[in-house]
């Protein structure tokens, strides 16, 4: 994998190192009288990466649909680079969606277009956004493919001809090819065996190195978020029990529910 | 003795109020699919139904109808319905594209430039042109809705890469006043340039599917396309047999088993208004 600088495209905006990128306050989101994630509170600095972890149930999801916007929120703010989410237009709201976020989904299938081919499938951002020219669409497409190591000559084969891997490999270069700020994972490893795991990993955290991304990343995997995540939040019964850097959470952890956690972990 | 039991041109009044304010709708809002509530029609879906709920709504005593099947008068499709208003409206028929003042057609828009006053219907078997992108009705409103229409360009992109070129040939997606992607029906690619800044109202009806759009006179109407490869109005590379005409949309006859064939216009009114005027084609006798 070689080294990609920045790209210069990228509008910084406001947001700096020293000024968080995404500011999440209070957020709480309930499915009637049920709980679905409480008073959630967090600053995501750019070029970061957080890992959510918990167990079925603890409202990680819930709490990254809430943030890339596919739900609404009860209670709670968000504002990224400076701007409230919650307070957006629908039109606003979906073409930060395809610009400046990214969101990978667990099951490929989510976030491809399997009867469109594999270019078709990078390229449809870059025409969302207004790309109007053929070949050089195409050439975007390769390029991504050859960055997320997809063959060149599979351009034109569509995703229901590609292993799961590939599949995956496949949905973060769609998602990517924007050049956005902010990505979502909701368990961008789950259903992959573990040698197409660690190739996922590696590429992840090579591509998230390279682009300066920042990345909300939920999982169950703690294997995962300790080589990807800077900072860790775990999550139980839809409230953040614990949150801190990666290494010091996983290594001395201070929650009961935490404790439990790492100790499940089988060491092979 | 029971066509006179039926209203003027088959609908009762309250339908056809119905569906004129759904068209007022649709003129008002260029290209946007108006729903309306589609009647059973004594015809299947897919003959029509749509296009002849329009023209009823339309039709008025003094009119003259125009009723084209592929751009030809005299195909299945064409004399049953000029047959279905000429008994219950009672108005007069004409082939000729010039004269009519309401014409419904299948698939072609005629080669006689139209005019001030007229009025063209086109039968509509699927009037979204996002819908085998996207399947969910709910989702494609949206992307109406917010003008995100990324997604029809995929589908050119689809098919330069698995074709070389765009192979869409028909239903070929466009975009109306700079605002909704429409599907223009099933009309040959050939057609599309006619539809944009045309004197003509042209009024779009999908029976089964309940929708009804609309190009008022005179309205802005490009084709989609990539700057690489732009929009191009085709058709088969020939003159046509009968009458001689180079411009005109053709269809391919075969003849016999030997791999004779030839190739005539599809619009059977402007072929033979040519001849009459006594052009003749390569294998056209002089009328």
């Amino acid at each position: 994998m070689t080294l990609h600088p920045r790209n210069p495209e990228i509008s910084h905006g406001t947001a700096t190192p020293d000024q968080p990128l995404l500011k999440v306050e209070g957020l709480t989101k309930r499915y009637g009288p049920r709980i679905g994630c409480l008073d959630v509170s967090f600053d995501l600095y750019p070029g970061e990466v957080l890992g959510i972890v918990g167990e079925s149930g603890s409202g990680k999801s819930t709490l990254l649909s809430c943030l890339a916007g596919h739900q609404r929120a009860d209670l709670g703010r968000i504002a990224y680079d400076g701007r409230d989410v919650l307070a957006m237009s629908e039109t606003e709201r979906r073409r930060l969606g395809r610009t400046d976020w990214a969101y990978v989904h667990q099951n490929p299938r989510d976030g491809l277009r399997m009867g469109v081919s594999a270019g078709g499938n990078v390229g449809e951002r870059l025409m969302a956004v207004g790309a109007r020219h053929y070949g050089d669409i195409r050439g975007k497409a390769a390029d991504w493919l050859g960055r997320v190591e997809i063959a060149g000559d599979r351009i034109d084969d569509r995703p229901s001809a590609f292993s799961g891997g590939m599949q995956q490999r496949l949905q973060i270069a769609r998602n990517l090819v924007t050049s956005p700020r902010l990505v979502f994972m909701d368990e961008p490893t789950g259903g992959l065996d573990v040698s197409v795991q660690a190739r996922l990993l590696d590429l992840l955290r090579g591509l998230v190195r390279d682009l300066g991304l920042s990345v909300i990343i939920v999982t169950h995997d703690l294997a995962v978020v300790r080589l990807l995540a800077h900072r860790l939040m775990v999550m139980k019964s839809g409230r953040v029990v614990e949150q801190g850097l990666t290494d010091q959470v996983l290594d001395d952890p201070q929650h009961a529910y935490t404790q439990l956690l790492v100790s499940s972990v089988l060491q092979v | 003795m029971t066509d006179q039991a039926y209203n003027f041109a088959y609908l009762d009044e309250q339908t056809k109020r119905m569906i004129r304010r759904a068209i007022l709708k649709g003129i008002a809002v260029p290209g946007y699919q108006v729903p309306f509530a589609s009647r059973e029609m004594p015809m299947p879906y897919g003959w029509g139904t749509g296009g002849v709920q329009v023209t009823a709504a339309c039709l008025v005593p003094e009119d003259l109808l125009k009723v084209i099947d592929q751009g030809a008068d005299d195909t299945t499709n064409a004399v049953s319905i000029r047959k279905f208003f000429q008994r219950t409206a009672g108005v007069a028929t004409t082939e000729a594209t010039a004269e009519a003042t309401v014409i419904q057609t299948r698939h072609r828009i005629p080669e006689v430039p139209l005019t001030e006053g007229q009025i063209l219907v086109y039968q509509v078997p699927i009037p979204e042109p996002l819908r085998f992108l996207e399947p969910r009705e709910t989702e494609t409103r949206k992307m109406h809705e917010l003008e995100e229409y990324g997604l029809m360009h995929v589908k050119l992109y689809e098919d330069i890469a698995r074709h070389g070129e765009i192979a869409t040939s028909y239903a070929y997606p466009v975009k109306v006043e700079g605002r909704y992607v429409m599907d223009p029906s099933p009309i040959p690619k050939f057609d599309n340039p006619k539809l944009g800044q045309s004197p003509a109202i042209q009024l779009f009806g999908a029976g089964r599917e309940q929708r009804i759009y609309a190009l008022p006179p005179y309205s802005d109407v490009v084709s989609l396309d990539f700057d690489d490869h732009p929009f191009q109005a085709s058709k088969a590379p020939h003159d046509c047999d009968l009458c001689g005409a180079k411009d005109s949309y053709l269809d391919e006859v075969i003849t016999d088993d030997a791999g004779g064939r030839m190739f005539v216009c599809s619009d059977t009114d402007f072929c033979a208004g040519r001849r009459a005027e006594g052009h003749v084609g390569r294998l056209g006798e002089p009328v």
